[in-house]
């Protein structure tokens, strides 16, 4: 074991019932990284998450969190670490001052110390207008945000963030993010888990795939990246002959093929140079093609590339790239 | 927020735990209107309603606010508690039992919160049928001691009945459920000698009527209240409560760590 790992989990098994959630899971969170645990639906990525965060107990595998055995020392690591779920954390009939300095409280602050913990995190998320009003009338991107606030009231070492973003509008997850970008800015660890690459892409320094309670890649963002192009190219063919034709030229290169629409997939890195050269290779007598659409890799290409089969629950919001 | 500020919390006391849970319940319910009404109204109601339109058809040989008192007083505190079943299960459904158990806040301390804001709330309640029964020509007859008795008893039926419902709200897997559940608390205080004598139910209710633990309290209550001889009524409704509340107190920290294996 190392201790300059936030977070080090070897050989994690977890089942429910027959379903195995997760079957041999290794994980290594370096100190003040960011690491995101990507995955679909299903993936058994609250199951890890709740592991590490000693809230359920792995079948088997070590987990060592801040340094400390989750099982054997598990109060010592609930003091380091905090959980932001994925079902917002926070008292709607209190007002966020109240949940804040409550959770001031809890993690044994004083009252004053409380108070101005309280006061420090709205400020921060910009949420002091609305903190005396209780929260069953704020917006659901206030909540999250008091939700990560709630989380931070301890001064973790080790910061888990479950879904953080997910069911947010896009101006809602890019606050999120920048919070996200801080807190790693100034040596916090961070765990978080995502259905979007691009979160993942966006947050962290290092990424591991989840599919089927196994962890199938791990590297960081450009590793992950060389095995899954960025961008898809979507082409759709004039006639059954010219989907044969294209289809036989691009051959194993086509990341998908939906013969009932004339549709093929092709990855591409989504620059106008290699769309161009794409479209000139695959069809030179410029009759082949229709139209052509580009889309910001999906999961379900993330899994594709790196699985070789789609994501088995796969993300139906298929949401395009939100920058 | 710098790595030197990422520092270990300091370790606390449980009670300290225990305060903040129950200032968060008792705010909670301060702004939950339903509940508020519930806990308020129903007594005032509850009382108007046996004195004046079933009382005239009761003879129980005193004026019947007299008699029906402690029956009102029981039948509201189960009323009071059953809410409490509804938030234990709401709590324990969402995501707040997540962060608690991530910062250590013991599940005692949790259940214990929800408790003590559910006794704050009897005891409201409890000041309110009285004030009404006076209003409504409730004289009793109790000197000092005899108050404080009646109050102590009332008190440990309260807790108890708080604890059976925080164990119903770990066993529920909904709050609509936990409320279904706790029907049957406040069912409990009606075949008893709550709000007629027993001897003019169906003898097959007597023995369940007269050992059911509601009526060694509403005796108790009733006697004490009175000023007349209450015999081992004290030593049995003190018996029951106790009985209660240690049962429900184990049976809910059983349930609380089955519930978050």
């Amino acid at each position: 074991m190392h201790d300059e790992l936030a977070v080090e989990a070897i050989g994690l098994e977890k089942s429910y019932g027959r379903v195995r959630v997760l079957d041999g899971v290794d994980l290594g969170v370096a100190r003040g990284g960011v690491f995101a645990l990507l995955g679909p639906n299903g993936a058994g990525k609250t199951t890890a998450v709740r592991i590490l965060a000693t809230l359920i107990r792995a079948d088997a595998g070590q987990v060592r969190v801040a340094g400390f055995d989750v099982v054997a020392d598990r109060r010592q690591v609930r003091r380091r670490i905090s959980l932001t779920g994925q079902f917002a954390a926070v008292d709607d009939l209190q007002t966020g001052e109240e949940n804040l300095r409550m959770m001031g409280r809890l993690t044994g602050l004083s009252r004053a110390q409380a108070r101005r913990r309280a006061a420090e995190l709205l400020e921060r998320f910009d949420l002091t207008e609305a903190a005396r009003r209780t929260v069953n009338t704020w917006s659901g991107g206030m909540r999250r945000r008091l939700d990560l606030a709630a989380g931070l009231v301890g001064n973790p070492a080790v910061l888990f963030l479950d879904e953080p973003t997910t069911g947010l509008d896009p101006r809602s997850r890019q606050a999120v993010w920048q919070v996200v970008g801080e807190l790693a800015a100034s040596g916090v660890s961070v765990f978080l888990t995502t259905q979007y690459l691009e979160e993942a892409d966006r947050l962290a320094d290092r990424i591991a795939v989840l599919d089927g309670g196994r962890v199938v890649a791990e590297g960081t963002s450009l590793q992950l990246k060389e095995q899954v192009a960025g961008h898809r190219l979507d082409l759709v063919l004039a006639d059954a002959a010219a989907f044969e034709e294209v289809a036989r030229r691009l051959d194993d290169r086509a990341a998908r093929r939906d013969p009932a629409h004339r549709t093929i997939g092709v990855a591409t890195d989504g620059s106008a140079a290699q769309v161009r050269a794409l479209l000139d290779e695959v069809d030179p007598t410029r009759r082949s093609v229709d139209r052509f659409a580009v889309h910001g890799a999906t999961l379900d290409d993330v899994f594709l590339a790196l699985t070789g089969h789609p994501a088995e629950q796969p993300d139906h919001e298929k949401e395009p790239a939100h920058v | 927020m710098s790595e030197l500020t990422a520092t270990t919390t300091p370790s606390r006391p449980a009670f300290a735990d225990w305060a903040t849970m129950a200032g968060r319940s008792l705010r909670m319910t301060r702004r939950s209107v339903d509940v508020l009404l519930t806990s308020l109204l129903l007594p005032v109601l509850l009382m108007v309603l046996f004195v004046y339109l079933f009382g005239g058809a009761i003879q129980t040989g005193t004026r019947y606010v007299t008699y029906v008192v402690p029956g009102v007083l029981l039948l509201c505190a189960g009323f009071g508690a059953s809410m409490t079943a509804a938030s234990v299960t709401y709590d324990m459904t969402g995501g707040i039992i997540d962060r608690f158990r991530s910062l250590d806040v013991a599940g005692p301390a949790i259940l214990a919160g929800h408790v003590a804001a559910s006794v704050v709330r009897n005891l409201a309640s409890t000041v309110l049928v009285f004030g009404v029964a006076f209003l409504i020509g409730f004289r009793p007859a109790a000197g000092p001691l005899d108050w404080l008795a009646a109050v102590g008893v009332l008190l440990l039926f309260i807790l108890a009945i708080s604890w059976v419902s925080a164990a119903v709200g770990l066993l529920a897997r909904s709050p609509e459920a936990a409320g279904g559940f706790s029907f049957l608390i406040m069912f409990l205080p009606y075949p008893s000698s709550g709000f007629v004598p027993i001897d003019t139910m169906p003898t097959w209710l007597h023995g369940f009527a007269t050992h059911q633990p509601v009526t060694p309290v509403i005796e108790t209550l009733r006697g004490l209240l009175l000023g007349l001889p209450v015999g081992s009524g004290p030593a049995r409704a003190v018996a029951w409560c106790v009985g209660i509340l240690v049962a429900s107190v184990v049976v809910s920290g059983v349930l609380f760590r089955r519930r978050t294996a």
